[in-house]
């Protein structure tokens, strides 16, 4: 048996206790899953893949923002308990769902949008897949917008408007897209304190993100852009 | 204070940040040469006092400082506390003012003591 510890309520809500049937190969969001279907159909979460690819299901595990579809229980559990909790560094709806909009209003806000060159009667570009931009690029394409690295960006944490690793990830990956056109413009997006250079290189991101990116290196990136384009007078 | 200043000031933090990478090398050098022979005030006054090659290196020194430490400082500030940016942008600012002219009268003080 499982004793699972379970956020309830809103910003100032409590953790409730549940015990749960310990199976083979359960996953933490089986385990939450259980407590909806079979102790409280008042329970308030999301998921909608289950396999790790949607991104919606992140909640923080015993104190570590993961995704929880992709999470067995053998390897967080402590002495067979468990605590769950909304993603830290967004506003808690209600029991373990966050209201993402400020996460992905910052995507958009940083010029996560792909701006194309070309009209749909165009030829396809031709990047050759050791070209230096697109292995960049391709570095930080998998993103799936779980959130984990904003919850678990302290900066995201002191300073609320920071952008967060996530939506300067998707920005660098543009930057090296030889097929967007926004250019400079979106170094001016990520530029100033709210933006790249607010990074302090701590790597809470790249250490949680589920599919192994590596923001950080991303910010790293975008800050060296930037500083070349200020330099040049072209933010 | 647009993204553009932000990010001048960011860059400038960067860049003074190599200025004292080598200014502290030189100075923890010097002085760890210089306490060889003892440490006292004359022999303060009379290693630095007057030394133009010395009152220059450490003015750069006080230059990279006034750079490096206010935008450290209005950066703190901003993650640290409630305070709102035009007050944090003020402090940072008079911080500057002050590590100018202390350290600059420090630079001056010693090169006049040497008769320079």
């Amino acid at each position: 048996m499982l004793v699972v510890e379970i956020w309830r309520g809103g910003e100032d809500g409590r953790f409730q206790s549940f015990d749960v049937p310990r199976l083979e190969n359960q996953t933490v969001l089986d385990v939450v899953t259980y407590v909806q279907r079979k102790l409280d159909p008042g329970l308030s979460y999301r998921f909608s893949c289950r396999v790790g690819m949607c991104g919606s299901c992140a909640m923080t595990v015993n104190g570590t923002p993961r995704w929880t579809c992709r999470t067995h229980v053998s390897r967080v559990a402590e002495d067979g308990q468990l605590q769950i909790a909304p993603l830290r560094n967004l506003p808690v709806i209600k029991d373990l769902s966050v209201d993402m909009r400020n996460f992905f209003d910052k995507l958009a806000k940083a010029g996560g949008a792909f701006q194309s060159t070309k009209a749909r009667t165009d030829n396809f570009a031709q990047i050759p897949p050791a070209d230096p931009q697109r292995k960049q690029a391709d570095a930080g394409i998998e993103c799936i917008g779980c959130a984990v690295c904003y919850a678990a960006c302290d900066v995201v944490t002191w300073k609320p408007t920071y952008l967060g690793p996530a939506a300067l990830n998707r920005a660098w990956t543009l930057v090296n897209d030889a097929r967007d056109g926004m250019g400079d413009k979106r170094l001016s997006l990520v530029a100033g304190d709210d933006g790249c250079i607010a990074c302090h290189s701590q790597q809470g991101c790249q250490e949680h993100c589920p599919k192994s990116l590596s923001p950080t290196a991303a910010i790293a990136g975008l800050k060296r852009s930037v500083a070349v384009a200020a330099l040049k007078g072209k933010l | 204070m647009s993204e553009v200043t932000q990010t001048r000031l960011w860059l400038a933090q960067r860049i003074s940040a190599m200025v004292l990478a080598v200014a502290v090398a030189i100075h923890l050098t010097g002085i760890i040469v210089a306490i060889q022979g003892g440490l006292s005030a004359a022999e303060i006054i009379g290693r630095v006092g007057g030394s133009f090659t010395l009152a220059a290196f450490y003015g750069v020194f006080v230059l990279a400082c006034a750079v490096h430490a206010p935008i450290g400082l209005r950066t703190v500030l901003a993650e640290m506390t409630d305070l709102k940016p035009v007050l944090v942008n003020g402090i940072a600012g008079a911080f500057t003012a002050v590590i100018l002219l202390m350290g600059m009268q420090a630079v001056l003080g010693f090169y006049g003591l040497g008769g320079g």
